[in-house]
């Protein structure tokens, strides 16, 4: 398949997304728009994810500590200056008497919660891989206790509520082609070819002029930065953020996403996205008629530990099926397994 | 600020450092010998306080014997995470390890959810253990004075064990070097069996410990003690039992002392202060107090 080929076959997949999302804006009830939304803003995640935990053979669990962060600067940004000067007394002057637009704050989400990684990440990430499972699992706390208590920022443990509903469906369908945009580039380019190779191999990596500390900080980074932009979604989807919106329970979530698609593999994290948000919106009804709240966690953990005893690569492995292929069934072409072997073949 | 009141929160440093110190020798033990960072290590901790409230409630056991209940049965839920869990992925990347650790929390925490609802409970101490008791200036309550007692004890014990017994000395060596201690006719599956044996009995009293002193317990209690002792260990040394016993006391004496000598108005940064700790100690000194420098954590 030559490059044009392929390139045609993300357009044409890109339109046909803006289609359904417009078709779907003007037909659907909100419910069902809702759960379209949280699927998007789920697959920007555990694509971002990927980057960290998948890509670059990480462990991560701080997206919910960058979602709170990036979903704090938009909303605070965001909010009128008559409502901050009320709510949040403490804020500088030159926060409290602006408001930015929508675009603008949720790049400020994306770069601040981009600035904290940095910061969090040069200690940690010269050490082996786990410490940074720990440190981003304490910074989930660190954040949430920040946010609790800077009370003249925050407003403490209520949170702000009464956002303005500002994410739609188009916001999150651009942002999720940005992300997957970005990924796939990432993963094709030499970037992301130095970032697999710590993952396989960290000493040749090193020994081959790779500067492990640096690409690394450069991952975890990048997926902060998404994870911000998601937060800022996501509070101005749900008009509410506070401390607790975005838990360690969802870091969890956000991990098995990326396992079970497969670690490495975008369209597999962004699979598991949509089909595990999906199957745990289907649940609640369930869970709640049968009065068993918890079940549907511990299904997914259950799941989880099934799939890391017997099918430890996940889904698809690293690999890109290509979706449009298998649908149009082509015959006289094998989908191609790996992305390496993509590249040797472009 | 009086030298009473110091003494006074130097004595809860104590009594929190050896909760914290008993927690993180499990992760130490078990990170030791199979290089798992264990998130369900919190979660022993809840099953601790609970398996002693149902010997209190339910069987009527006397304090003392709860004790060994309690021992017992830390050790066997540790045993059968380690069966179930993690033995059929053993020499799988470490991070498979975490994954599935977070999964057995998640399906701990939720079936206690479930089963016991997430309310808290209160939990009753004898009455002989409320009293109080008068050390020189200082008084404290029985309780206080049993935990650190029985933590002690406990910690001796087990230095001893490690130190001078046969089975302690193939432990010592698994966690030297996994293949050579292979050669040698260790028997590795059975050495793993035991760091999770230990180390989940002792988290498992140090949940009891928690529960008696707090004096509410809940199915999410042990998360937060769980992941502060991760950072006690790191404190100490991930890998090291002394050094875990160590960054126990030192978490427990900064946390305590945090709080209590600094305004009220900063109590709420609590956790904020472990956490952050955390971060800074992997900035300046990554291998902790008490541990070595090995190619794998450099």
């Amino acid at each position: 398949m030559g490059r044009r080929a392929s390139w045609l076959g993300a357009l044409v997949a890109a339109v046909t997304g803006a289609v359904l999302v417009y078709a779907a804006s003007a037909a659907l009830n909100p419910y069902l728009l809702s759960i379209i939304a949280f699927v998007g803003i789920n697959v920007i995640l555990a694509v971002s994810l990927n980057i960290t935990n998948g890509f670059t053979g990480l462990f991560s669990l701080g997206h919910p500590a960058f979602m709170t962060i990036g979903g704090y600067v938009t909303a605070i940004l965001i909010l009128s200056p008559a409502r901050k000067s009320h709510l949040l007394p403490d804020l500088p002057s030159w926060i409290a008497h602006r408001q930015w637009p929508f675009l603008a704050s949720l790049l400020a989400g994306g770069l601040v919660a981009t600035l904290v990684a940095v910061i969090v990440g040069f200690p940690v990430l010269r050490l082996r891989g786990h410490y940074l499972a720990v440190a981003t699992l304490g910074l989930i706390f660190i954040i949430q206790g920040l946010a609790i208590n800077l009370d003249g920022y925050t407003r403490g443990a209520l949170g702000l509520n009464g956002l303005p509903e500002l994410t739609n469906l188009w916001w999150i369908y651009g942002w999720m082609l940005l992300t997957l945009y970005v990924c796939w580039k990432l993963k094709h380019s030499s970037l992301g070819r130095t970032m697999l190779a710590i993952r396989e191999n960290e000493l040749a990596a090193a020994c081959l002029g790779v500067r492990i500390t640096r690409t690394r900080i450069l991952a975890f980074a990048l997926g902060a930065f998404f994870a911000g932009v998601a937060g800022g979604l996501w509070a101005h989807l749900v008009t509410l953020v506070t401390p607790s919106s975005f838990s360690f329970l969802f870091a969890f979530q956000l991990v098995v996403m990326v396992v079970l698609g497969g670690s490495g593999s975008i369209t597999g994290a962004a699979l598991a996205a949509a089909a595990l948000t999906v199957a745990t919106e289907a649940l609640h009804p369930v869970e709640e008629a049968l009065n068993l709240f918890g079940a549907s966690q511990l299904l997914l953990a259950v799941a989880v530990l099934l799939v890391l005893i017997y099918r430890p690569k996940g889904l698809f492995g690293m690999a890109e099926p290509d979706l449009l292929a298998w649908i149009g069934k082509s015959p006289g072409r094998q989908p191609t397994h790996t992305g390496l072997k993509r590249q040797t073949e472009v | 600020m009086t030298g009473g009141y110091i003494l006074e929160q130097v004595a809860n440093g104590i009594i929190l450092g050896s909760m914290y110190a008993l927690i993180a020798i499990g992760f130490s033990l078990i990170y030791g010998i199979v290089r798992l960072i264990n998130f369900a290590h919190g979660d022993i901790v809840t099953i601790g306080a609970f398996a002693m409230l149902a010997s209190v409630a339910a069987i009527g056991a006397p304090f003392p014997v709860s004790i060994l209940i309690v021992l017992a049965v830390g050790a066997g839920v540790g045993v059968l995470i380690e069966r179930v869990a993690f033995r059929p992925m053993r020499g799988a990347p470490q991070v498979t390890g975490f994954i599935a650790s977070l999964a057995v929390a998640i399906i701990i925490e939720n079936v206690g959810i479930m089963t016991l609802s997430a309310q808290p409970r209160s939990f009753i101490v004898p009455a002989y253990l409320s009293a109080f008791i008068r050390l020189g200036s200082l008084q404290v309550r029985a309780i206080d004075l049993a935990i650190v007692l029985l933590a002690i004890l406990l910690m001796i014990a087990l230095a001893a064990f490690v130190r001078f017994t046969k089975v302690g000395m193939a432990m010592r060596a698994t966690a030297e070097n996994y293949q050579v201690a292979r050669l040698m006719g260790i028997n590795i599956d059975r050495m793993i069996m035991l760091a999770f044996a230990i180390g989940s009995a002792l988290a498992a009293v140090a949940g009891l410990m928690w529960g008696s002193k707090y004096s509410q317990i809940s199915p999410l209690m042990g998360l937060i003690p769980g992941l502060k002792a991760f950072v006690a260990a790191v404190i100490g040394g991930v890998g090291s039992i002394s050094g875990a016993m160590l960054g126990g006391y030192v978490l427990g004496l900064a946390e305590v002392l945090f709080v209590g000598l600094l305004p009220p108005e900063y109590s709420g940064y609590r956790n904020v202060f472990v956490f952050s700790t955390l971060i800074v100690i992997l900035l300046v000194m990554p291998n902790g107090l008490l541990g070595r420098s090995t190619d794998e954590r450099a």
